[in-house]
């Protein structure tokens, strides 16, 4: 059992078409690098120049807003889900 | 307007401007900035004059050739040019020489602004093939979404927070849409939709239609430019949810003064948050030009985005037009309604308390001088919100049918209130 990373649609191109990736990091940010290390490219779309997520990604861990729990620091375990998803609109 | 001609070039990324093919698609594979529609100006500097407007029906469509469809739209074609009212009586109760208020609370078919996103977004998805429309949404656009896909007959599905006021429930409910009421605050309910959204092939308006969907708020700008003689007003006030509405008010303004259809003037967006879900006007309070996500608590459901996805794009809106943001209370929220109501006979849902309660604040900081003339921005209608209201404007007094009991009942107002 490990950490599933529900990949959004417009990063499939780099994982694959696959929807669902699995990772034993035990934070975020080394579930990002991990990430990278397999599908090369994919770490610039989720993290800009200084190291932040990026303004428009949002990063769910079970379903929680990391911006709520540590942010990359936020610390993954067996089972836990991450949904990666582009911000969009209301109302 | 019988002319079919695309006036759209291209979906281009706010972020990195690169640019994407015409279809069903809202964020750059790159950063996951928003797309946003290109416009051939040109060419519609040459159809759209105020000569050519003047002979069009008085709906949104009259601005057609700056909405996003490629043919004559087939959704929402009554939709727009709601009433924009001189607010006399309740610029004397603010403190101001002169108010408008732009009463989208009487849009058609569903009485409020999202009419305006979804009878762009409904054309555009027919032209692209879908059909089965949805969305994410606080109750108006999912009141829209159910009404203009009925008499459309596209199929609908809607999601929404199961917490929303019933008014709002029903009023997608009658329609026949499929409303699905998820355990969770929008923020939860817009994240669910964008993983649905990547998995079923529909048009979700507010996600793979977005860049289609955000251009329809542009006619309340180009309504209200029109309907003030074509000048663009000095102050707007805007409530923000996702923030979305307020930039988009300013994009119309600046298209008009760009196709030189109104005088260049300086027009300042000002937006309205309740302090129960501000992360805009908290960040802007604060000189950030980032916004820190909150967990939503207000009565104004409308607006009860923690996340808001163009919170980034209306900090800068408001800060390159000169404006300012403030939020309000609840109770600040009621009395906005109250005042709305009883100063011009005009019921809007609790967003318009909103916006009539931070026009407020801000005259009387002096944000918004005395001396000059505002636009207040009303998104929606009182009768789908009764619940925030309920208990708190009073009870009829009941007699029995006779006159004298009424006689007694009036001698004993007289007599209170002399």
């Amino acid at each position: 059992m490990a950490t599933q990373v529900r990949i959004p649609t417009p990063l499939r191109k780099l994982t694959n078409n696959q929807e669902v990736v699995e990772t034993t990091a035990a934070t975020v940010g080394a579930a990002i690098s991990e990430l990278q290390a397999r599908f090369p490219g994919i770490k610039e779309r989720l993290v800009d120049e200084r190291g932040e997520v990026r303004r428009f990604v949002n990063v769910y861990v079970n379903e929680e807003d990391i911006r709520f729990l540590s942010n990359q620091a936020t610390p993954l375990k067996d089972g836990d889900e991450v949904s990666i998803i582009p911000a969009i609109a209301g109302g | 307007m019988q002319k079919t001609e695309s006036y759209m070039r291209a979906l281009r990324c706010r972020e990195c401007g690169r640019e994407y093919p015409l279809t069903a698609t809202h964020v750059c594979e790159f950063d996951f900035g928003p797309l946003e529609v290109v416009y051939d100006y040109d060419l519609i500097q040459r159809r759209l004059t105020r000569a050519a407007l003047a002979s069009r029906p008085q709906t949104m469509w009259r601005y057609r050739e700056l909405l996003p469809v490629v043919d004559e739209p087939t959704v929402g074609l009554q939709v727009g040019f709601t009433p924009l009212i001189k607010a006399d009586r309740l610029a004397r109760r603010l403190g101001i020489r002169e108010l408008w208020i732009k009463n989208d609370a009487v849009n058609y078919p569903s009485l409020s602004f999202k009419d305006r996103v979804v009878s762009v977004a409904l054309s555009r998805s027919r032209e692209l093939g879908f059909d089965t429309v949805a969305c994410a949404s606080t109750g108006n656009l999912a009141n829209s979404v159910a009404a203009n896909a009925a008499s459309a007959g596209l199929r609908a599905y809607v999601f929404i927070p199961s917490d929303l006021e019933q008014g709002k429930i029903l009023n997608s409910l009658i329609y026949g849409a499929r409303v699905i009421g998820i355990r969770g605050h929008y923020d939860e309910v817009n994240r669910l939709c964008a993983e649905i959204a990547g998995k079923f092939g529909w048009a979700f308006v507010n996600v793979n239609m977005r860049p289609y969907y955000a251009e329809g708020s542009k006619s309340m700008a180009f309504e209200i430019v029109e309907q003030l003689g074509w000048q663009v007003p000095k102050h707007t006030v805007v409530c923000m949810a996702s923030g979305s509405l307020l930039t988009k008010i300013r994009k119309g303004y600046e298209e008009f003064l760009k196709l030189g259809l109104a005088p260049e003037t300086e027009h300042r967006i000002h937006g309205a948050q309740a302090t129960g879900c501000s992360p805009i006007s908290t960040a802007h309070k604060a000189g950030l030009d980032f916004f820190k996500p909150v967990k939503p608590d207000t009565i104004a459901k409308s607006l009860a985005i923690g996340t808001p996805a163009d919170g980034f794009y209306a900090l800068k809106a408001i800060k390159e037009t000169g404006g300012a943001a403030e939020d309000v209370t609840d109770d600040e929220i009621r009395e906005g309604m109250r005042l709305l109501a009883e100063c011009e006979g005009i019921f809007a849902e609790t967003a318009g308390g909103v916006t009539v309660g931070v026009a407020k604040k801000l005259i009387a900081a002096g944000v918004i001088p005395a001396e000059d003339s505002a636009v207040l921005c009303i998104t929606g209608n009182g009768l789908k919100t009764l619940d925030a209201v309920t208990g708190c404007v009073g009870q009829p007094r009941e007699i029995k049918p006779s006159l004298r009991e009424f006689e007694a009942l009036v001698a004993n107002e007289e007599t209170v209130t002399a």
